[in-house]
């Protein structure tokens, strides 16, 4: 079982992960605050769980399967309508490397 | 007359508007008036009319609505988490400052076709996470029982609207006490149904092996008929099922013939629980007696390590979930020059403290090296709750718990400590983690540890998966028992 203060490195490292940058101040606090929520989680180590099966989701789901029929979708328009940035039919983004 | 107006039930005002006895347009007048004169910061935003309330000019004013109405011309305050289509819907988001989503959640559709009407998104902890509404990027939403304190949240707004008489009812939703903290910090009833009895499209997500949608109403007949018109399966939700037979409106007068548990592990033995609320649970359960019932004490051995394991399951379901919000297709964006940076700032500035704490617990929870150390354990526990449920309900037909172990809270008062924000849903998160339906109702008053202004007290009802009518029964029962006076804000 993992134990003991998450590092400010392993929080900077998880950011990345997250993509969130976080300021100096929110890095120092987010190293504190998660460690301690994560004493507290560290409790269910105390339990034998080896034979106990996983669970995702509680109710027995079904596959919902329909007929493959071809029908609307959204317009193209109306999606964009709603985007931060918009050119010629597509969302536009910065380019990945600048 | 407004003030008399709004002193109505649900099913006091429906029927009166189907009779003819109220025109639907002055009801929804009162509770526009009332909207426009929020001071607990409750509502996000109000319909400026009738044309608005009833979703003119959109998709869901295709649907046909039920011939005799059961909730004709009843105006519901709606959390800002349900997407509405052409009214702005933020998920009590910086992040979704001014998104107008396309269509309408599957539940608000369900409200309309049943003769509702929307007057109100509601004010929420972001993306549904806090257990205070402190953590909305839109202030948050005050008691009406006593404005320097919480209502409770995360569905805060819609419980303050309901109690604080801004709306006769509403809905929220809850994924480990949402629904019914908030409901009993405000003196009114708030309900979770068995996972899959409403769908979740169009219900912005959260986690969604846990999130449900459920009423907030001033009574329990109140609650079965919102559910009634919210439930059912729905193609657009693989996970929902519905009630099978739907929901039966309630009418029990007594208990008899029905066992209650007691589990000691969330009341009598739980830590953190007030002397007041402790004493007014006491007395709810010796009413239950009263009635007829029977109730004995019983165990639910992994319930306390329930707050563990969905502070491990919760966030690492919202940290993928989360993953949308990247100022690409709606929403927020800070520009920046490089991809990568844009994202990362967008979501820097379009976050707050509370869902970034959670993104970051959810996305190391999940990380290389640790998967099976958190995730994988809490899944485990999460089974060894929902076993302890179903060996309870072997014996008993229902357990009973405090809703909360606190009367609300004071504002600011566990913003500096998560834990001690999270430890708010002790008695709340072991029911969505196996499931299974749960009521809380108002059973009384009481002061704080420490003295000052009684406040709301809640009892809560569980019950095993798809017994939501048998549940809201016995409540009912009680409730009338109880005779809790709706007085929203103790006036």
């Amino acid at each position: 079982m993992i134990r003991g203060v998450i590092e400010r490195e392993q929080v900077e490292h998880v950011a990345r992960l997250a993509r969130l940058k976080l300021s100096e101040e929110e890095l120092e606090r987010m190293s504190g605050e998660l460690s301690g929520i994560l004493e507290h989680v560290d409790r269910i180590s105390e339990l034998d769980l080896d034979d106990v099966e996983p669970t995702s989701h509680v109710i027995a789901l079904e596959n919902v399967l329909r007929p493959d029929e071809p029908r609307p979708s959204w317009s193209r328009d109306e999606m964009l309508e709603r985007a931060p940035d918009a050119a010629s039919g597509s969302f536009r983004v910065p380019s990945p490397q600048a | 007359m407004a003030s008399e107006l709004i002193d109505l039930t649900v099913a006091e005002a429906a029927e009166r508007i189907r009779s003819g006895e109220l025109a639907a347009n002055e009801y929804l007048d009162a509770y526009r008036e009332a909207a426009a004169a929020d001071s607990l910061n409750a509502l996000l935003w109000t319909a400026e009319d009738a044309g608005q309330a009833d979703l003119e000019g959109t998709r869901a004013s295709r649907d046909e609505i039920d011939p005799e109405p059961p909730l004709a011309g009843i105006p519901v305050a709606v959390k800002d988490i349900f997407c509405t289509e052409g009214i702005p819907t933020t998920a009590g988001s910086r992040i979704l400052e001014g998104y107008r989503p396309p269509y309408t959640a599957t539940a608000v559709r369900g409200l309309r076709r049943a003769g509702a009407r929307v007057l109100a998104k509601s004010n929420m902890d972001e993306f549904a996470m806090g257990s205070s509404n402190e953590n909305s990027g839109y202030g948050p939403a005050l008691n009406p029982w006593d404005a320097g304190r919480v209502p409770g949240g995360s569905s805060g707004g819609s419980a303050a609207a309901v109690a604080g008489r801004l709306a006769p009812c509403a809905i929220g939703t809850d994924t480990g006490g949402s629904i019914r903290q908030p409901a009993a910090l405000c003196g009114i009833v708030g309900m979770k149904p068995t996972y899959g009895a409403v769908s979740r499209y169009g219900m912005i997500a959260f986690a969604s092996s846990l999130d449900q949608c459920g009423p907030l109403t001033r009574d329990v007949t109140d609650a079965a008929l919102l559910l009634q018109a919210m439930e059912g399966r729905d193609p657009c939700d693989s996970t929902s099922i519905g009630i099978e037979g739907g929901i039966r409106l309630p009418n029990r007068q007594d208990l008899k013939g029905l066992s209650f548990g007691v589990p000691k592990e969330l009341a009598g033995e739980a830590e953190g629980i007030e002397s007041g609320v402790r004493d007014v649970f006491e007395q709810t359960v010796a009413r239950i007696e009263e009635l007829g019932g029977e109730v004995a004490e019983t165990e639910l051995p992994h319930a306390p390590h329930g707050i563990s394991a969905y502070y491990v399951l919760a966030p690492a379901e919202a940290s993928a979930n989360l993953a949308r919000f990247d100022g690409v297709r709606y929403g927020l964006r800070v520009d920046a020059d490089e991809l990568t940076e844009m994202y990362e700032e967008t979501r820097a500035q379009g976050f707050g403290p509370e869902v970034k704490r959670r993104i970051m617990l959810g996305t190391y929870a999940l990380s290389s090296g640790y998967y099976e150390a958190y995730y994988g354990r809490a899944q485990r526990v999460r089974t060894k709750i929902a076993e302890d449920f179903s060996k309870a309900f072997e014996r008993f037909d229902f357990v009973v718990t405090p809703t909360s172990p606190t009367v609300a809270f004071k504002l600011g008062e566990r913003t500096d400590d998560p834990l001690a924000m999270y430890l708010s849903d002790y008695c709340t998160v072991p029911m969505p983690l196996a499931g299974i339906p749960a009521i809380s109702i108002p059973a009384g008053t009481a002061q704080p540890d420490g003295g000052g202004t009684e406040l709301p007290v809640g009892f809560q009802i569980a019950g095993p998966a798809f017994s939501d009518s048998a549940m809201l029964d016995a409540a009912h029962a009680l409730e009338g028992a109880i005779g809790f006076q709706r007085n929203g804000g103790g006036k």
